[in-house]
């Protein structure tokens, strides 16, 4: 039998597909009535040009990205929605060997606090300046990630200013580890596997995570061509119902081995299976023998993790701002905030009757402890979210927000 | 009206196909070509060599590290934009299609790019026909291999001429609805199970 939709949607081979390659392999998006293609991708320009020209309908994105599309920061930018959120958390910062021993003689422990490491990294930049040494280099994936922005805003909290005390260079995840091994760089921001795989070399440490610096934060979307989805939205629906229940099959621990299997495999990520335990379990190797357990480090279901929070988007645009990618204005505002689609999510998800979040946006770092939210009768967690540094993220208040982050950044 | 010939820069990890290009771009008159197969110092390349136009395959995953340095003033004297406005869609589609993106210093008119993108996408095109080519070539010969040796069983176990053990494959595919080298490979791989001298 012919399925009733088909859609083309593209991926990079990072572990944070995983519920788009579930909703393929276990069978959600079939039961659906959905023929879900997917192609493996090699960078994300390559995305944004096979959304642009309607080779994807849809695909994996960094969470940053489609808003970044919108307001014309990349060349090819096509109007892309996010109507579902691929999972929090799940990247961690890696620095080489002789950083970290730099840092744990300013004082860092392989404990993964944010505050501890960074004001180590500080004191060992500033040693190194007054040496006369070149800045450290780091690496993200791409300017507009939460990888970049994760690891700016850890820095900057710190008292390190990342566009002048630091480099940040762009390289793609795979190659992370062998440029850190080579000393092309220093440290980088990348998503799981991809520390855990320095750290069995012996190249690098974990130095802190994404989890530790903004519990339950975002990170990769589906990002959706627009003119499709509003041309398609019985078959976009179908699909964000069958991405729940990917999303919940690939939260379920009982499901770890299939999905770790499921992900080594040539056509997705080729690594063992092995190799994706970290992420599942959230027990990182953190180099040295040090190892630690990270509650909440990746969520792909729990926490309503799929719920596209317009909060989030705007979080993203605070520091496409703080950064310098985009100005500040009303009309750049409304971009970053029409990105993100819960409305979408909602309704395809209503007739499963499932909870749902009360609101499309949240206050940020405001729940110090896992608190019950949502629709009545069913049972929602949210939380706890908060920042390291404590700060409170009110997307009501985001002139306030920027103008203080400014500030913060001046006084570094 | 002397124009500057036009410099321009391939970043192809594929020695082969960036020869092709190469070649190509000399033929068309293009002197001025130079070649990078790993994106290891490319910053200082592109500084020295100060292209006008960058040619480089999709599948290099490096495109967003490029991308992100084309922004960055100090790396580049000039801005570097991708090749082709949002005007020209039938471009960018045949150009993705073919694998190849290219991008081009800011200001640069159109109609000075669009023969390098065309040529580029040509070349493309023709170096995927030929590889894919060149792999129904190699697994036409396996399956010749492989029948070869499914005949030359059936042969022996069951006493039958080679033009009955064809006949005996290909009836036999053609029930089952698969290809004959399938048929010949189960084959293969059953007799070697039964008899480890066979295979």
């Amino acid at each position: 039998m012919a399925a009733e939709h088909q859609i083309n949607a593209g991926f990079i081979p990072l572990f944070d597909s995983a519920v788009l390659v579930a909703a393929r392999e276990i069978g959600f998006a079939a039961r659906e009535g959905v023929d879900l293609t997917l192609s493996r991708e090699t960078s994300w320009a390559n995305i944004r040009d096979r959304i642009a020209i309607g080779h994807f309908d849809l695909a994996h994105m960094l969470g940053p990205m489609p808003i970044a599309c919108n307001l014309g920061l990349t060349p090819l930018a096509s109007d892309t929605i996010v109507p579902f959120s691929l999972g929090l958390g799940g990247n961690c910062v890696t620095v080489s060997n002789v950083v970290w021993a730099g840092m744990a003689a300013h004082g860092a422990l392989p404990d993964l606090d944010p505050a501890r490491a960074g004001k180590a990294l500080g004191a060992l930049i500033r040693e190194r300046a007054n040496a006369g040494r070149d800045p450290l280099r780091f690496a993200v994936v791409h300017p507009h990630s939460g990888h970049n922005y994760e690891l700016r805003y850890w820095l900057a909290a710190c008292g390190i200013d990342p566009s002048r005390e630091i480099e940040i260079v762009i390289v793609p995840p795979p190659f992370m580890a062998d440029a850190l091994a080579a000393g092309r760089i220093d440290g980088y921001c990348a998503g799981e596997p991809w520390n855990s795989v320095s750290v069995a070399a012996g190249t690098g440490h974990i130095a802190t995570v994404k989890a530790a610096i903004w519990r339950t934060s975002p990170e990769k979307v589906v990002g959706v061509r627009k003119a499709w989805a509003e041309k398609h939205p019985e078959a976009l629906s179908a699909l964000l119902r069958a991405l729940h229940h990917a999303a919940r099959w690939c939260q379920d621990p009982a499901n770890r081995g299939e999905l770790a299997a499921l992900m080594a495999q040539p056509a997705f990520l080729g690594l063992h299976a092995a190799v994706q335990m970290p992420i599942l379990s959230g027990h990182l190797q953190l180099g040295g023998g040090a190892e630690r357990t990270v509650e909440d480090f990746f969520l792909p279901f729990d926490k309503a993790a799929n719920f596209p929070w317009k909060s989030h988007a705007l979080w993203f645009y605070t520091q496409m701002v703080r950064w310098g990618h985009v100005a500040h204005t009303p009309e750049n505002l409304a971009i970053a905030r029409d990105c993100y689609r819960p409305d979408l999510y909602r309704s395809a998800l209503k007739p499963l009757g499932v909870a749902l979040p009360g609101a499309n946006s949240k206050v940020e770092g405001a729940l110090a402890s896992a608190t019950p939210v949502g629709s009545a009768g069913a049972s929602l967690v949210l939380g706890p979210d908060g920042f390291f540094d404590g700060q409170i993220f009110d997307p009501d208040e985001i002139d306030a927000y920027i103008a203080g982050q400014k500030l913060a950044r001046a006084e570094a | 009206m002397i124009r500057k010939s036009l410099t321009v820069l391939v970043i192809d990890e594929n020695h082969i196909r960036a020869s092709i290009i190469e070649a190509g771009l000399r033929e068309a008159g293009h002197e001025q070509v130079t070649v990078v197969h790993d994106v290891a110092g490319i910053a200082r390349r592109i500084a020295e060599i100060e292209p006008d136009v960058i040619v480089i395959d999709l599948e290099n995953p490096n495109r967003d590290m490029l991308e992100n340095m084309f922004q960055l003033s100090r790396v580049v004297k000039r801005p570097i934009a991708m090749f082709v406005d949002r005007s020209d869609q039938a471009s960018i589609e045949a150009a993705v299609a073919a694998g190849v993106s290219a991008y081009v210093v800011d200001g640069l008119r159109q109609e000075r790019v669009k023969p390098i993108l065309e040529m580029a996408i040509s070349r493309f095109n023709a170096f995927s026909r030929m590889a894919r080519e060149l792999e129904e070539a190699r697994s036409e010969l396996e399956d010749r291999k492989v029948i070869d040796r499914a005949k030359g069983i059936l042969m022996r176990s069951r006493g039958v001429s080679e033009d009955a053990a064809y006949t005996l494959l290909r009836k036999t595919a053609m029930n089952q609805n698969r290809k004959i080298s399938e048929i010949a490979q189960s084959l293969v791989t059953a007799a070697g199970l039964l008899d480890p001298g066979e295979s």
